[in-house]
């Protein structure tokens, strides 16, 4: 096959499963939360709920999309837009097995982190332009917020890039099956508690959700969309959610590799490996989103400023010393 | 610009001061009547300063229902019923000073075992409503899961107060003289007597096992969260004096330091023959109102516990002419509530219904320090406080 | 100076509350607190006032409940019917007949006075609740529809010792 057919039909095939991930995310979410607070969740919808993210989907099509009238109408318009752009062109750098990616880029990692500062001007010019105070302040302090995660988030993967001595996603996972270990294990541990707690503030998720904070701004920046575009951003923080979770099993966890399988099957074994790995990351996010209260945001701009930033610079320092000693 | 640059005199790079303060105006914010923090329909006109608050200004009147002018034409069973509606999330505790003023004047004794009744029936209204501040609290700060927590054992207790009374918020289970005595007034109603129901000691000790082990959870799901700590704890901090200046009581009170309960110092209800703490808190921040709050879910449990053992036995209400006409006079009975303390003052002119009513009521007291506690405070942190307050529109606006 | 005294941190033991709360949920030997409403039901205490039911026999237009109403919500019409003497030669009787008796649930309180003061058995209460309509003049109740509800009028429970 000729290069640009096939890479037609992996971008096809991305965009086919973005959604059906944030789906399946969005039915863990749901029903997740719901046993964890003692209750059964949706139960009615069909087949003991969990036909739910399509019902939800579905709805979201049949809304009526109102635009408020002191919009700022192109800025509002394409808000959504950015957000998805973002997430979604995540998915080119991640290995679901050797040659199961969509381009193996020699920069992989330094691509994931350019692209996925993208949705910070969605979110900010979906808060600036709706005419209202309070989606205002979401925008303002998402920006902020947004920001300040960047760098924890990059930082903590330098370690690991170091690590392994190369940028390559299929390259780090290569390395770690050199080494026998899985990074975490391996000298990077906390550079994944770094990196997992920025990649919650980056989503805008509990306890970081001061954007959004619910019972003081009723959905802060998204306030005033409704209908396809509402949908977008909530199925594109669900897609995040995914992404994230995906690159630090592939970092930290040893991505498709599973040890005592034959190599020879992981065409196979390596998508479902990989997706299994994502999903009880995604499970320990949405444990800690239904049991912690939200930060204030001068506060979380103390942790990611003053805590997490010499954290992982520490880390860096550490990793580059033994990296020459040995 | 607070520099106009002169070019004939300009000042050398190194000397040029680089403060500009670019003016602007404050913010007004409307945290309108409908908004999810707010417990009701409160409207606070607050002007920020980015995230920083310089002023707030409390709007009232939005649930105002009129029940002093409802008072002045209804009979006494009649107010009891409207009564209950003050603060409705604990409902029995709102007849509690009424019924005990109009006793008051006309000096009637009320038997032991309708007085108990009345204990163990209050402090389970004390318990419903410190669970909806336990599961509303947490919500405003952000946590989603002890609201789910809180109302599942809450139901429990409304099971009992339903199974004793007939109704879960508003039981109009008070009379004049001690509690209600029978279903109704003919021949085969006059014999059901509305006395505790059969297997009502089994089910409040399970009930109020229940209720102490929701406490632990709380305290090591809430409290122990230090998200939640970081939240709270020195925010809102409201000092002894400021406290006992503005006039608010209940556990905001004891919270600040001030060791002041009606349950000690006065006797509408027999308090004194249980054993049971008053828990004070150090800073009087949120943290604190949270935890006194907690800590007195546990009192409360362990006085129906006591109370259940020791229930004597008799009639439960006093002989009370067929119609009440209440004599000449003029009272003031004040009770502690779940909120606060709540009190009525009557002023009777020997008619079927109180000639006058002015009704105290907790949370319009407590809120009046909120100008006070929000000043230079963040907007976070304004949902916080509000919510630490635990107050109530129905009791604000009456 | 204070020993280092590791402890688990609280959001921890936050976290294993939470975590354990879903099994609790998902496995069958603990209890279910949830009741799926349409297709299950509560069971309520008989004392619970769900609906006011009318024995239109026992009532004799004495108006007492209607006076007592706080929301003044019901509404009586009756007329005196003459009867034969008991005894011939005597007096003729008269009797009240009642025309009319409705209790309009969009006002009604739910206080229970009026139940309280009749002195004739004619009003009770009864732990019925899914009465509700989608227009506000059909929470009229008139008498025939108040004598239904005298069938799910529950026997009163027996009392603690």
């Amino acid at each position: 096959m000729s290069f640009s057919s096939e890479l037609l039909i992996k971008v096809l095939v991305v965009l086919a499963t973005a959604p059906v991930m944030a789906l399946g995310l969005t039915l863990l979410e749901v029903k997740g939360s719901a046993w964890m607070q003692r209750r059964p969740g949706p139960l009615h919808v069909g087949l003991r709920g969990f036909i739910f993210p399509l019902a939800t989907a579905a709805k979201y099509f049949q809304k009526e999309t109102i635009i408020p009238k002191d919009v700022d109408e192109p800025v509002f318009k394409w808000a959504p837009a950015w957000v998805i752009a973002a997430v979604v062109g995540l998915f080119t750098i991640i290995p679901l097995s050797p040659t199961l990616i969509v381009r193996d880029l020699e920069l992989g990692v330094f691509f994931l982190l350019a692209i996925s500062s993208i949705s910070t001007i969605g979110v900010l010019t979906a808060g600036w332009s709706s005419a209202n105070k309070f989606s205002l302040m979401g925008g303002l302090r998402a920006a902020g917020q947004l920001i300040a995660y960047e760098l924890p988030l990059i930082l903590s993967v330098v370690g690991v890039v170091i690590q392994a001595e190369t940028m390559s996603t299929v390259g780090i996972v290569e390395k770690q099956i050199e080494f026998g270990f899985p990074f975490v294990i391996a000298g990077q541990g906390i550079a994944f508690i770094i990196f997992m707690i920025a990649a919650t503030a980056e989503m805008m998720r509990t306890p970081f959700d001061m954007p959004i904070g619910e019972s003081e701004l009723t959905m802060g920046f998204m306030t005033e969309y409704s209908g396809i575009r509402f949908l977008i951003f909530y199925i594109s923080e669900y897609i995040n959610l995914f992404v994230m979770c995906a690159i630090a099993s592939t970092l930290f966890l040893g991505g498709y590799h599973i040890p005592l399988l034959p190599t020879e099957w992981v065409n196979f074994y390596g998508p479902l490996v990989l997706i299994g790995k994502t999903f009880t990351l995604a499970f320990l996010l949405i444990a800690i989103r239904w049991s912690f209260p939200r930060f204030r945001e001068d506060q979380l701009q103390t942790l990611a400023w003053k805590v997490l930033i010499p954290l992982s610079l520490l880390n860096i320092m550490v990793t580059a010393i033994m990296k020459v000693v040995f | 610009m607070s520099q106009t640059m002169d070019p004939n005199n300009m000042p050398f790079l190194s000397e040029a001061s680089v403060s500009v303060e670019i003016e602007t105006e404050d913010m007004t914010l409307n945290i309108g009547p409908q908004h999810p923090s707010t417990h009701g329909v409160l409207r606070l006109v607050a002007k920020v300063n980015g995230e920083k608050i310089s002023s707030v200004e409390p709007v009232l009147g939005y649930m105002h229902r009129g029940y002093e002018k409802l008072a002045e034409v209804r009979t006494y069973p009649q107010v009891t019923t409207l009564v209950n509606r003050i603060d409705w999330v604990s409902g029995f505790a709102n007849e509690i000073p009424f019924i005990a003023g109009a006793e008051k004047l006309m000096e009637i004794e009320v038997p032991e075992r309708a007085q108990y009744i009345r204990l163990i029936l209050t402090e389970m209204a004390r318990i419903s409503s410190h669970f909806v501040f336990n599961g509303a609290f947490p919500l405003e700060i952000g946590a989603l899961t002890p609201i789910f927590l809180a109302m599942e054992d809450r139901e429990r207790v409304l099971d009992l107060l339903e199974s004793v009374t007939g109704g879960r918020f508003h039981p109009n289970f008070n009379r004049i003289g001690g509690v209600k005595p029978v279903a109704g007034a003919g021949p085969t109603t006059k014999k059901d007597i509305q006395d505790l129901p059969a297997g009502f000691y089994h089910d409040t000790k399970v009930a109020m096992e229940k209720v102490l082990k929701a406490v632990d959870t709380f305290e090591d799901l809430i409290g122990g969260n230090e998200v939640f700590q970081a939240r709270t704890k020195k925010v809102g901090i409201l000092t002894k004096e400021v406290a006992e200046e503005y006039g608010v009581s209940g556990p905001i009170l004891r919270a600040s330091g001030v060791e002041f309960d009606l349950r000690k110092q006065s006797d509408y209800l027999p308090y004194d023959k249980f054993d049971f703490e008053i828990p004070i808190g150090e800073n009087g921040d949120c943290f604190d109102r949270w935890s006194v709050r907690t800590s007195e879910m546990r009192e409360s449990a362990k006085i129906i516990l006591q109370a259940i053992e020791d229930m004597p036995s008799g009639p439960i209400q006093a002989k009370v002419p067929k119609v009440i006409k209440v004599p000449k006079g003029q009272t003031y009975v004040r009770a502690e509530n779940p909120k606060g303390e709540m009190g009525y003052y009557i002023i009777s002119e020997g008619g079927l219904g109180p000639y006058r009513l002015k009704i105290r009521t907790a949370s319009f007291s407590n809120i009046s320090i909120l100008p006070i506690m929000l000043e230079g405070a963040l907007l976070p942190d304004l949902i916080a406080i509000m919510g630490s307050l635990d107050f109530v529109l129905g009791d604000v606006d009456r | 100076m204070q020993k280092f005294k590791p402890r688990i941190p609280g959001f921890l033991i936050g976290l294993k509350i939470v975590i354990g709360n879903m099994f609790k949920t998902l496995l069958p030997f603990f209890e279910n607190p949830n009741v799926n409403y349409p297709f299950e039901k509560e069971v309520l205490a008989p004392r619970t006032r769900g609906v006011i039911a009318l024995d239109s026999e026992a009532c004799t237009s004495c108006m007492l409940c209607a006076r007592s109403c706080p929301d003044w919500c019901i509404y009586i019409e009756g007329h005196k019917e003459l009867q034969p003497p008991s005894k011939p030669g005597g007096r003729q009787r008269s009797r009240a007949v009642l025309d009319r008796f409705d209790i309009d649930y969009a006002l009604c309180m739910y206080c229970g006075i009026c139940v309280e003061v009749c002195p004739f058995d004619a009003l009770f209460w009864s732990p019925e609740y899914e009465y509700s309509e989608f227009s506000m003049g059909d929470m009229l109740h008139d008498k025939d529809r108040l004598d239904e509800w005298l069938k799910t009028v529950p026997e009163s429970p027996g009392l603690e010792s």
